[in-house]
């Protein structure tokens, strides 16, 4: 009764987490919040795939295995983003300074 | 070792050396282009429904992967595509080109990555190296969309994260319900029950959103307008692809137990509508990869439309892979047309095209001949798919679907022949910067390949009926001339 209600944890926690990141993603209009808001929403999925695993006395590995390569990949893939958002900063910044340069004279 | 495994491995490994090729990318990509035509023949030679277990993992732990009869065909037209716009970019990302050097050393590993991904993609039938593949095609495509604009490319970035993210809670469903995240597994266990349903649609909608289905497409014509054109040809002919082959593999054999027809034909009427806006807004189009850009928004509909109609009558499955094909080639050819005549022309707008027939005929030919393909006009392989689905259409009484893509084929005549009749008027020819041969002759091929598609029209579609889902109306192989003859017989 007990694993019941500690699988079902996992999973109500990682909906949770999903629905939070979801409301965080279409409130935010920053991309560096967006992203980051895909990040709850993802670590709730990998917490609903890594409870499934879990038994009454033994863990079956496979999901964990799953919710380890699904993190490499999101971890890439949120690095990749923010280097994208760190480049958009820059090119805005620099067309803020073209423009102020261009009203001074 | 199989044809399988190393078209997934061998890309990756190219990925890499590309990295260290320096001043030999030419040579790379070469012995790139000869190793993966030579296992796409062989791909090609194998029975339908040829499976492999990756490392000898047997299922369901392993990844399997197989070569069906959608698999037999995208997989070398990815070759095709991907290794003539090679042959393409090598002039725009020469490392002796006056491109800068951070794309040029970007660009070769993306495009080996993208390649990967597209074929893993396309043989994979494990959910959850999807989503990895998924993934690798993502990274390849964002980062090629930021060399035109980084805006459209974060933008692209985020809206693909989330998709991803839904498509993972659909296998998360999946993997609790099931204990299996194989397709081929799924295929005899899946039951019409609430999680699965729940599961499909999850999946459905995150995959929507990779394939840009209208009106999750706002994201591609931003990204694939302003990418550089080799980019743009790849994003718009195998990136998409990907979305959407994943789709069909979970509504008609996966999870095709919980795929009522309801939601077929939502997906079908979703797939109508896209057809119909994305041709009025390549209509309203002033600048011309926007244009061609909006054109993949429509020509993606017609993938969907079909959804309805491959349970019934007809030949709707053999359509649906010939119109994958055929648009990936000619998106492809149109693509990169595009970009040597933007290169010549005065201005990104469609104005600025006049007098381009006469300054270069054989770029402006290879983009015409690609229309005829996208517009579905006879001999192409654009007309063999249309009419595989119209005829399907037809024989099932769906009147307002085939209505819609003889529309369709209408609209798309009117959008591209308006940069056509711009490139030949006018009565001064512009002074042309002489072009690399290949650079030229590349989306030629591709437009040529389009078009003799259709003359390959029997044999191709039986190759695509070949190892086809259970789900799949079962009919003789169709032959282009049997199915005209038996069209003739019923309207007598």
């Amino acid at each position: 009764m007990e694993a019941l209600a500690t699988g079902h944890l996992f999973a109500l926690t990682g909906a949770v987490l999903v629905g939070l990141g979801l409301f965080g993603f279409i409130t935010l209009r920053h991309a560096l919040r967006q992203l980051l808001a895909v990040n709850v929403s993802g670590a709730g999925v990998f917490l609903m795939l890594g409870g499934l695993g879990r038994g009454a006395a033994t863990t079956d590995p496979f999901p964990q295995a799953l919710v380890i390569t699904g993190i490499v990949v999101a971890v890439a893939l949120t690095a990749f983003g923010a280097a994208l958002i760190l480049r958009q900063a820059e090119e805005d910044h620099a067309a803020k300074e073209d423009d102020e340069r261009g009203g001074k004279t | 070792m199989s044809p399988l495994d190393l078209l997934v491995v061998a890309p990756l490994v190219f990925m890499v050396l590309s990295l260290l090729a320096g001043g030999w990318q030419r040579s790379l990509l070469a012995l790139a282009i000869a190793t993966m035509a030579a296992l796409s023949v062989w791909l090609m030679t194998l029975d339908p429904g040829t499976a492999h277990v990756v490392g000898g993992w047997e299922l369901p732990l392993g990844v399997l992967l197989r070569a069906d009869g959608l698999a037999q065909m995208l997989v070398p037209a990815v070759t095709l595509t991907a290794g003539l716009t090679g042959l393409y970019a090598l002039h725009q990302f020469a490392p002796e080109s006056h491109a800068s050097n951070a794309q040029t050393a970007a660009f070769w590993p993306l495009y080996y990555l993208m390649w990967s991904a597209a074929n893993a993609a396309f043989l994979t039938t494990d959910l959850f190296n999807l989503y990895v593949t998924l993934e690798m095609a993502s990274i390849a495509a964002v980062a090629m969309a930021a060399m035109g604009s980084v805006r459209a490319a974060l933008r692209y970035l985020l809206i693909a994260l989330l998709g991803s993210i839904f498509y993972l809670l659909g296998v998360a469903l999946i993997l609790s319900r099931y204990g299996t995240v194989d397709v081929t597994l799924l295929a005899g266990m899946a039951e019409a029950d609430f999680a699965t349903a729940l599961a499909l649609a999850l999946m459905t909608g995150g995959l929507l959103v990779k394939a840009a289905l209208f009106p999750l497409h706002g994201w591609l014509p931003p990204a694939h307008a302003a990418a550089p054109a080799p980019a743009s040809a790849l994003l718009s002919g195998l990136v998409v692809k990907i979305g959407f082959v994943i789709t069909v593999r979970l509504w008609f054999e996966g999870l095709a137990a919980a795929a009522t027809p309801a939601g077929l034909h939502v997906l079908g009427g979703i797939g109508a509508l896209a057809i119909l806006f994305g041709s009025l807004q390549a209509i309203r189009q002033e600048s011309l990869k926007a244009l061609v850009a909006y054109s993949t928004v429509a020509q993606i509909g017609y993938l969907f439309l079909a959804f309805p109609l491959i349970a019934g009558a007809g030949h709707a499955w053999a359509g649906l892979s010939f119109h994958a094909v055929a648009h990936m080639i000619a998106k492809a050819a149109m693509f990169l047309a595009a970009g040597l005549m933007l290169k010549a022309a005065a201005g990104p707008r469609i104005a600025d095209l006049a007098g381009l027939a006469r300054a270069m005929p054989l770029t402006v030919t290879a983009f015409g001949l690609a229309a005829v393909s996208l517009m579905g006009l006879p001999p192409s392989g654009g007309f063999s798919a249309k009419f595989l689905l119209v005829d399907a259409a037809l024989r099932q009484g769906q009147a307002i679907h085939a209505a819609v893509m003889l529309i369709g084929g209408l609209l798309a005549a009117v959008y591209l022949f308006r940069p056509l009749a711009v490139a030949f008027s006018g009565s001064e020819t512009p002074a042309v910067p002489a072009k690399a041969p290949s650079m030229v002759a590349a989306p030629l091929a591709l437009a040529l390949a389009a078009l003799l598609l259709g003359f390959a029209g029997g044999p191709l579609a039986e190759l695509a009926t070949g190892g086809a889902p259970a789900t799949v109306a079962q009919e003789p192989p169709p032959s282009l001339e049997n199915t005209v003859k038996t069209a003739s017989e019923d309207a007598q």
